[in-house]
This record gives structure tokens, sequence and C-alpha cells, in this order.
């Protein structure tokens, strides 16, 4: 995947078109039907309770485990048949920090850019680029293991950046976080979103993250209740805030 | 994906491997300890007691902590094959087991680097292992430290191939002690590691035929025969096809579709 790589149809595509997929864990269904898009340049945030099947719909994105119905397209490339060209424009940060503790900031994000097979000069400019971002330039011979929560989880924003995907996948980022780190990653994602044209998933249960003009997917025991801007799923349930939706959305179903 | 992005890839899993086992000094040292305590002690204690007779390759009577030695080397790339498993289990656990899935080259490709990046640890445990026993009287012909090598990688990539293949399977950290009493234990004693297949098969045939069936028996002549300008062709054929078999079926356990990821995921 050369810079030169000419637009078609196949990146011209959607960053991500999740189409009817389903989910079994021996006979426990843990996703129904699932259903999401994301256009370039937007921030959806995949809202739902611990248990609601995020975290399994992000392994399947990134192919941990393949899914067995249903259609998952990155960029026009079914991540099934075409992995590669898929993961190549995905960038994670999972719910759980997959730095190396015993390894200095710089030697992880070295690492990430080999998987990716990016040359050690390239990477040495990009790393010093997305560390800067996040404010960490000075820590970059530190171990992971001496920074905090909040600056591990910025090095893992900037480790997520390193291969230039167009697509980044959130899976509750914030958790454990501070009020300061936690505002960081999110104005860092929007901006992202916003002046690159990145498109993200970001998962969480909390929605005081869900943006009011923004896109939003609740998924609730593996089904999706609402998918669609914030403001139209507020209107639909005839509820005031984002909270009264999700409360109307998932007692319904509940009932 | 070129070539280069191949090599990258692969530099980039070795360097963390080799980054990773000399910010661990503990692991080294033990690593060494361990066939040291053997060695010191064990064939120490064993030396008038245990004779061996004349048997291929050696041409001559040799002492006790000689005979052991090739068998402590492999039992060197025993331990660094399993742990390389616990890493993948610990690796998984902390979730940079993702970080190397995540990566848009082949999935059997990162486990063939992650193979390759552990052995090249144990090639080098195992040449200061016999540069130390080299003190101590087990001095194989110098052309012997070069012709072992190649037995070394192979052993050493069986081994590891084992240890990808249990990690597959394993779900748990604990599953570790499982591991030493029903994996590294069984095959070290059953094997001809500490002593001769000859006297095995006088005291018991049945645990001779175990002894034979058992890879790293295999892999412990190619690495005594190797030691001393020698090939050892069945030895060799067994560890190969033991290495194809591991691996093959490691590639398997690790395959998004089909392999055991998904189901043990599922009783998280």
């Amino acid at each position: 995947m050369d810079a030169a790589t000419p637009i078609t149809a196949q990146n011209a595509a959607a960053p991500l078109v999740v189409a009817g997929v389903s989910h079994a864990f021996g006979g426990r269904e843990v996703l129904r039907d699932v259903s999401l898009a994301i256009g370039r340049g937007q921030r959806l945030t995949l809202l739902g309770l611990n248990g609601a099947g995020k975290t399994t719909l992000f392994s399947l994105i990134t192919r941990l485990y393949g899914h067995r119905s249903g259609s998952i397209r990155v960029f026009g490339w079914e991540i099934k048949e075409n992995p590669s060209e898929a993961l190549a424009r995905i960038g994670a940060v999972f719910q759980q920090s997959t730095l190396d503790l015993d390894l200095s900031v710089a030697q992880n994000l070295f690492y990430h850019a080999a998987l990716h097979g990016i040359a050690r000069r390239v990477a040495a400019a990009r790393i010093a680029a997305e560390i800067e971002r996040v404010g960490l330039s000075d820590r970059l011979g530190d171990k992971v293991r001496q920074l905090s929560g909040g600056q591990r989880r910025r090095v893992e924003i900037a480790r997520a950046l390193l291969h230039r995907p167009q697509l980044l996948l959130l899976d509750e980022p914030t958790v454990g976080l501070d009020i300061a780190s936690r505002q960081f990653l999110l104005d860092h994602v929007r901006n992202l979103c916003h002046d690159e044209g990145l498109a993200a998933l970001w998962a969480t249960h909390l929605i005081d993250e869900v943006d009011a003009e923004g896109q939003v997917v609740v998924l609730h025991r593996g089904r999706v209740l609402a998918h669609g801007a914030v403001a139209d799923v507020i209107r639909e349930t005839r509820a005031s805030s984002m909270r009264g939706a999700f409360d109307a959305l998932t007692q319904e179903r509940a009932a | 994906m070129s070539p280069a992005h191949y090599y990258r890839c692969l530099a980039g899993i070795v360097r963390r491997e080799a980054l990773r086992f000399l910010n661990q000094r503990g692991r080294f040292i033990a690593a060494l300890v361990r066939p040291l305590v053997w060695l010191l002690i064990f064939a120490t204690g064993f030396h008038f007691v245990l004779g061996v007779s004349i048997i291929p390759p050696y041409e001559t009577y040799v002492p006790y902590e000689v005979y052991i030695a090739p068998g402590l080397i492999g039992m060197i790339q025993l331990f660094q094959g399993m742990q390389s498993s616990l890493s993948m289990v610990y690796d998984r656990e902390m979730g940079s087991m993702r970080t190397l899935m995540i990566s848009p080259l082949p999935r059997w490709f990162l486990l063939v680097a992650k193979l390759l990046a552990g052995v090249i640890v144990s090639v080098l445990q195992a040449y200061v292992f016999l540069a130390i026993a080299y003190f101590w009287e087990i001095q194989p012909p110098a052309l012997g430290y070069l012709t072992v090598l190649p037995a070394l990688v192979l052993s050493g990539m069986m081994l590891g191939a084992l240890g990808l293949l249990l990690s597959s399977a394993i779900r748990q950290l604990e599953n570790f002690a499982g591991v030493m009493n029903f994996v590294i234990f069984p095959m070290f004693f059953a094997s001809s590691a500490l002593y001769p297949l000859w006297r095995v098969k006088e005291s018991s045939l049945t645990l001779y035929y175990i002894c034979m069936a058992n890879p790293f028996t295999h892999a412990v002549e190619l690495i005594r025969f190797a030691l001393y300008g020698e090939f050892a062709p069945l030895s060799a054929a067994v560890v190969v096809g033991s290495l194809l078999v591991f691996m093959l079926a490691a590639i398997y356990g690790y395959d998004p579709s089909r392999g055991l990821i998904a189901r043990r995921v599922a009783a998280e």
C-alpha cells in the first residue's frame, strides 16, 4: 500500500459498513443482526452497557476472530476476504492497555510500526510527530511502567495513528482516566475526525461522551436499538436528552 | 505488502523479543542456572553411579556430565519454548497479542516470526551454556560448536512450535503449572536426556518405546550427534516432522474463523 495508491471505487467506499452481523459463543448469542455505518470524518459513538456486545463487535472488526454471518467492510474491503487491506486501514485502541510495560515508549511505538512494515527511518519521523501531538515528547525514553494511565492511553492513540489509518476504533478508551485525560482524548479524536477526515468508532457506556451533534448507535444485549443522528434518536423516542432516549429504548426492550 | 514489509515486520518482532529478554535479566539467569545446577550437582552426584559405555557419537568412555550436556541444552530449549508459550498467554492477557494480531501481515507469518524470534533467544542461551560448560570438561571438538548450530535451530523451532500450539489451547496463565507437570517433566524424563536409551530398554521395554516416540529424545540426539560433527538422520526426520505438525496445528489454533481462539474467548 503506497502513498500513491490511486483512488478507486474500493477505497472511496465508506470507512466502515457492518451489515447483518450475528455472533454466538457456544449457544449464547452475543450479537444479533448488527448493522451500522460510518462516513468519512464521522465520529460514531457506540453506546451500550457493559455486556452489550461492544468488545465482541470490535474483536470481529479487527478479526481477532471471524464473523460467521453478515459482512464487515472497511473502505469496501470485506475483512474476511481481504483482511490485510482492511487491517492496514484500521487504527485500534483496545479496552485493556496493550503496551509492553517493560519496554520504553519509543520501543513500543517502533514495534507497532514494524508490525505494519514501516521502515525505521519513516517510523522515527512519524513517532516524533504523533507523540508531540499528545504532548509526551519528553517521555519517549521512559519505560511505559513509569507512565500514568492517562499517559499510556495517549501513547496508545499515538501508536494507533502511526500507520496512517483512515478508520479509528476505540473501545471504552476513557475507562479509568481522570477528567483531564478524558477530555484530552475526546478532543483529540474529535479534531482528528474534523481536521483530517478520519472516521472513528468510539465505544462507551458513558452517555455524556455522545456528541450532541454527532451520530450514535445504541447497542443493547447484542442488538442495535437505534442508529442515527443524536437529535433524531432523541426525537424518535420522544425524550428530552440522550439519557432519556437511552432509558426509553432499553426499557422498551426490557419490558 | 511487499517483501520489505515482511522483512521489517520480522525484524521488529525479533528486536522486541531480544529487548524483552535483555530487560528481564532474571529470566536469563534462571534459564542458565537451571541446567548448570543439573550439571554441577546432579551430574557430579551420579558421576560414579552411572557408567556410560561407548555409544555413538562418543568414541571413548565419557563421564556422565559429558553425556547429559546435550540433554541439558535440550532442557534450555524446552523451557524457552514453553516460556514463549507462557509469554503468548501472558501477552494475550495483557493485550499485546492483539497488537500482533491486528498487523495487516498474514497471521501465519506473524506466528512464524514470533517462533523465529524465540529460537534466536534459545540458541543464544545454548551457546552461553556451552561456553560455561567448557570449564567443566565438556569440550566437544571445535568444529562441533559450528555443526551444532543447525541442530539447535531445528530443535528450538520444534519445541517453540509446540509451545505456540499449547498457547493457542491454554486458557489462563495459571495453566503453566499444568504445562510443567504434563509437558515439560514427562518430555524431559522420558527421553535420552539423562540416560542412554539402551539402559532404559534393559529395565522397561514400554518406557523405551515411549522414549523413542518422544520428539524431545530426537531433539536431544540431534544435538548430541551434531555437537560431535555427526548427523542423526532419524532424529532429524522426527524433529522436522514434529515441527511441521506442531506449527500447522498452531496456525490452525490461531485461525480466526476456525480455531480455538473464538471458542476460548467464549468462555471468558
